[in-house]
């Protein structure tokens, strides 16, 4: 089938099979940054937004962005690397393969939360596994990067 | 030569940071050719089998297939995937495809072809008739039992590790040191128990993945998501019976490996398309297939006798180690050695060890290397029982470690007789304690609500690279401008080798760290290493980096006395400009590096290999405080307290988030990480649904501290960091348990269910 959706900014048409994830198009399309680790929706590597809210990808399916907006790592290369750096300031981004996934929730998360609290915001990203870090320096960079401006 | 230190042990971004954030294309699949074919394996539902028929006809018809493989059609030599160097202690049992099948997830076939789709469409017409087996499931029985997981003629063992097919035997072997025996009969207090650990899934976030294709001149290029180049080059031509000239391997970025890719998992099957084809081909695992059919940590059940005097002076320590090595024998042999060998040197005091071990064959999936190689499991066991004897001494773990802990300067018989020369111990201890108030809390308070916060301790050891065997090279040149190239055979996976070795480049030529360019490994370029493994990176490849800096400053300083006109004695080098200290002569390194460019016959680079006769162990402290639900069982993380002596922290933020990630790790398995096999030897956590990995709800606050102690053989004092953080999470929440209910659980995952019923049968 043929749908139409703005991707990162751009109109595209895309012919797809009916039962293609979001996933395997944005791969397709050469957004690299989306990545997956459990094909299961567990660990959040896959995260994009559309309309607006994260969505898991790999379990999304294609035909449903018809008429959407999906934006990825590489539609908000600016703000990935804002806060990105803070992460890579703790060291925190490790192997980095789940950093695209975390970096775009952290986005909706700001987007959505307001001065979140340290519980929310585990809450939140809850959903985004990382087996390098053991979450504690990513919460720092986190923190930092809400709190920047010295607020 | 003094080293300043400038850069090593201050907390650098990694070099590569900015391209991960921004989700640059930098990975295996990433990088994978658009008309790679896709590969896929087709897998055994039987733990034990032999194929009587497969036929591939209708599946190699099919649209869109290119080539169906059968064990018809691999070399019949056996090899190992274990990433060791040769000769490999672990057995050449396996076969590309192999006509027994050994496990639930075994190889049957391999079909490559133009889509996804197309393979997985295609793969259910391969006809397979099959023999089945009664397998091996119990690894208790498996030593000597009747039926055999590696009957063949042609299996081999190329190191005496007491391996033995007619047995199921991997590896067996004994050392000690005094009678365990007499010493322990006389002993006013023996611990005797056994542990048992599971063969948890290193679940590094990224798969397996390899990607193949034959370059210009007909070679096997392969680029693999690895920890070892170079032994994978070795491996593929072993395994596809080429020469090792005709491979190539390039390492990408990695996302993580912990272990996991010190085994050639994936890398085989794209290989041998692309031989077959002349195609390029990729092979990406699922999770699925990640899960049930890949290289986890080795199950063991540990028996250990601690016996000790009145006063609680640890007399002597007897272990057993039972190890699964599952259908093959990668790192079998190894492994197994760590469960005593870095487990029962934290004992300095005692007076005999005895240390034995059998490693068997079954028709699980095989195990392979995971962080903290077998002394995480030893470790959970000894440190368990030490904890267990401190309760029957009614005395505090932490004042029996205190009065029994190895020391500076001590000989450890269980270490192969190496002596101690850096060792912090007991600071991190007392810190540990300082840090979570031990005193205070031990050993619980009730909270009065039906809960109790509780305390456990753990210490942990492991070593620096493998002593008398691994070996790294570097190579550095000075370029234009005067910046430098420095190549590295040792595998950056996230860790931030890369940039840690570079930190240690630029101190040692005194420039900034900008003015080092890295080289990942490609072992058409760069020079061998052994790999990233053992952790052995910093000590090992960081002390190669020592000295090919040391070289390449002479030969700074040598050419500038030629274009000076002077006598090289009487120059120096600062790192920006060679010049006389008694003199007026001077030119800078610009200069030396553009003008080497121009009528030149001598090369400013700079080639070091280095090994260690010694693998000096970092050690570390570990304080878990939890909350038990006494109704329920239910064990919640509240803080864990580290304090690691791992020598110099060359980078403190890598060191720190090493140590972070390690433990939430632990805590996985101390809490959550189960494997278990239906009684058809069908694996059930085969997917993140059922294997739980700690999420950031799960794993407290994790705080942790440096002890530095200096390592005399290391870079600017440096030992390893890697493994050793993963080791004390478990022994450490069992004791914290064990301190709020009474209950000794000695099977991991430490579930609610077993403390619940602990509770109850009291």
């Amino acid at each position: 089938m043929e749908i139409g959706f703005i991707l990162n900014g751009k109109r595209i048409k895309s012919d797809i099979a009916d039962d293609a994830t979001l996933f395997s198009v944005l791969r397709d399309k050469g957004c690299y940054s989306v990545k997956c680790g459990c094909e299961t929706e567990n660990c959040g590597l896959c995260t994009v937004l559309v309309n607006g809210k994260s969505r898991l990808s790999c379990s999304f399916l294609a035909a449903r962005v018809d008429n959407c907006e999906v934006v990825t790592l590489e539609g908000v290369q600016k703000e990935a690397e804002e806060f990105g750096m803070y992460l890579a300031g703790e060291g925190a981004e490790q192997c980095g393969f789940c950093s695209p996934g975390l970096i775009m929730n952290v986005l909706a998360m700001e987007q959505e939360l307001e001065s979140p609290d340290e519980e929310s915001i585990k809450e939140y990203l809850s959903g985004n596994l990382c087996r390098c870090s053991g979450y504690v320096s990513q919460l720092r960079a986190i923190n930092k990067y809400l709190n920047r401006g010295g607020v | 030569m003094e080293h300043k230190m400038r850069t090593v042990n201050t907390p650098v971004i990694k070099k590569d940071a900015k391209a991960l954030v921004t989700g640059k294309p930098v990975y295996t699949d990433d990088l994978a050719p658009k008309d790679s074919l896709i590969v896929k394996i087709l897998r055994s539902p039987h733990a034990h089998a032999l194929i009587k028929n497969i036929d591939t006809t209708r599946a190699e018809a099919a649209e869109g297939i290119v080539c169906v493989l059968t064990y018809k059609d691999v070399p019949n030599k056996r090899f190992t995937m274990a990433g060791q160097t040769y000769p490999e202690p672990s057995p050449y049992d396996r076969l590309i495809l192999d006509q027994r099948l050994r496990f639930v997830g075994d190889a049957v076939a391999i079909i490559a072809g133009e889509s996804e789709r197309a393979v997985e469409h295609a793969m259910r017409f391969i006809k397979v008739e099959y023999e089945v087996l009664e397998p091996v499931l119990d690894f208790h029985k498996a030593k000597d039992g009747d039926i055999l997981v590696h009957p063949e003629d042609n299996w081999k063992s190329l190191c005496p590790v007491g391996a033995d097919n007619k047995r199921n035997l991997c590896a067996s072997g004994i050392d000690e040191d005094g009678d365990v025996d007499e010493i322990i009969s006389g002993c006013d207090y023996v611990v005797e128990e056994v542990y048992h650990t599971k063969a948890n899934q290193q679940a590094m976030m990224e798969t397996f993945q390899a990607f193949t294709y034959l370059d210009s001149y007909g070679r096997l290029n392969v680029v693999a998501s690895t920890q070892i180049p170079f032994h994978t080059r070795r491996i593929l031509a072993h395994a596809l019976d080429i020469p090792k000239s005709q491979v190539r391997v390039i390492k990408p970025r990695i996302g993580g490996g912990f272990g996991a890719k010190q085994t050639v998992v994936a890398e085989v099957y794209a290989a041998i398309v692309t031989m077959k084809t002349g195609k390029p081909a990729k092979m990406i695992y699922t999770r699925y297939e990640s899960q049930i059919a890949s290289s986890p940590r080795h199950e063991m059940e540990i028996k250990v006798r601690i016996g000790a005097d009145k006063n609680g002076l640890i007399q002597a320590i007897d272990v057993y180690t039972l190890s699964n090595t599952g259908a093959f024998g990668e790192h079998g042999p190894t492994t197994v050695g760590l469960s005593g060998h870095k487990s029962i040197p934290l004992y300095g005091r005692a007076k005999a060890f005895r240390f034995a071990y059998d490693v068997v064959y079954t028709n699980h999936m095989s195990a392979g290397a995971y962080r903290g190689y077998g002394a995480t499991q030893g470790l959970f066991a000894v440190e368990s029982a030490v904890n267990e004897l401190a309760a029957k001494l009614h005395m505090d773990p932490v004042v029996l470690r205190e009065k029994n802990m190895v020391q500076e300067g001590d000989v450890m018989p269980a270490y192969y007789g190496e002596t101690l020369n850096s060792c912090a111990l007991d600071r991190c201890m007392a810190r540990a304690k300082e840090m979570i108030d031990w005193d205070k809390k031990f050993p619980y308070v009730d909270m009065g609500n039906g809960k109790v916060r509780s305390v456990g301790v753990a210490m942990a050891m492991q070593g620096s690279a493998i002593s008398n065997v691994d070996v790294a090279s570097v190579e550095i040149r000075l370029n234009d401008d005067g910046f430098y190239t420095l190549l590295i055979g040792a595998s950056d996976m996230g860790t931030g080798c890369d940039t840690t070795l570079s930190q240690v480049a630029a101190d040692c030529l005194e420039c900034d760290l900008d003015e080092i360019v890295v080289h990942g490994t490609d072992t058409d370029v760069s020079p061998y290493d052994s790999g990233s493994y053992a952790s052995s990176t910093m000590y090992l490849t960081g002390m190669a980096v020592v000295k090919a800096c040391e070289e390449i400053r002479g030969k700074i300083v040598k050419k500038a006395s030629e274009y000076l006109n002077c006598d090289k004695e009487t120059l120096e080098f600062d790192g920006k400009r060679v010049f006389q200290p008694e003199g007026d002569l001077e030119i800078s390194l610009k200069d030396i590096g553009n003008q080497i460019m121009c009528c030149n016959d001598d090369t400013i680079s700079a080639g070091a290999t280095h090994t260690s006769n010694v693998s000096p162990p970092p050690f570390m402290v570990g304080m878990a405080e939890i909350e038990l639900d006494k109704e329920t069982g239910t064990v919640e993380m509240v803080d864990y307290v580290a304090v690691v002596d791992c020598g110099t922290t060359v980078n403190p933020n890598l060191a720190r988030v090493q140590t972070e990630g390690g433990i939430a790790q632990g805590i996985g398995m101390a809490l959550y990480e189960e494997i278990s096999y239906t009684e058809k030897g069908q694996l059930r956590e085969n997917s993140f649904m059922q294997y739980k990995l700690p999420t950031r709800m799960d794993v407290g606050d994790i705080r942790v501290e440096f002890e530095s102690s200096y390592e005399p053989t290391g870079p600017f004092g440096a030992k390893s960091i890697g493994e050793i953080v993963i080791n004390t999470p478990s022994p450490a929440i069992a004791n914290a348990v064990a301190n709020a209910s009474g209950v000794y659980v000695r099977t991991l995952p430490i579930t609610a269910e077993k403390i619940y019923q602990g509770m109850k049968n009291k």
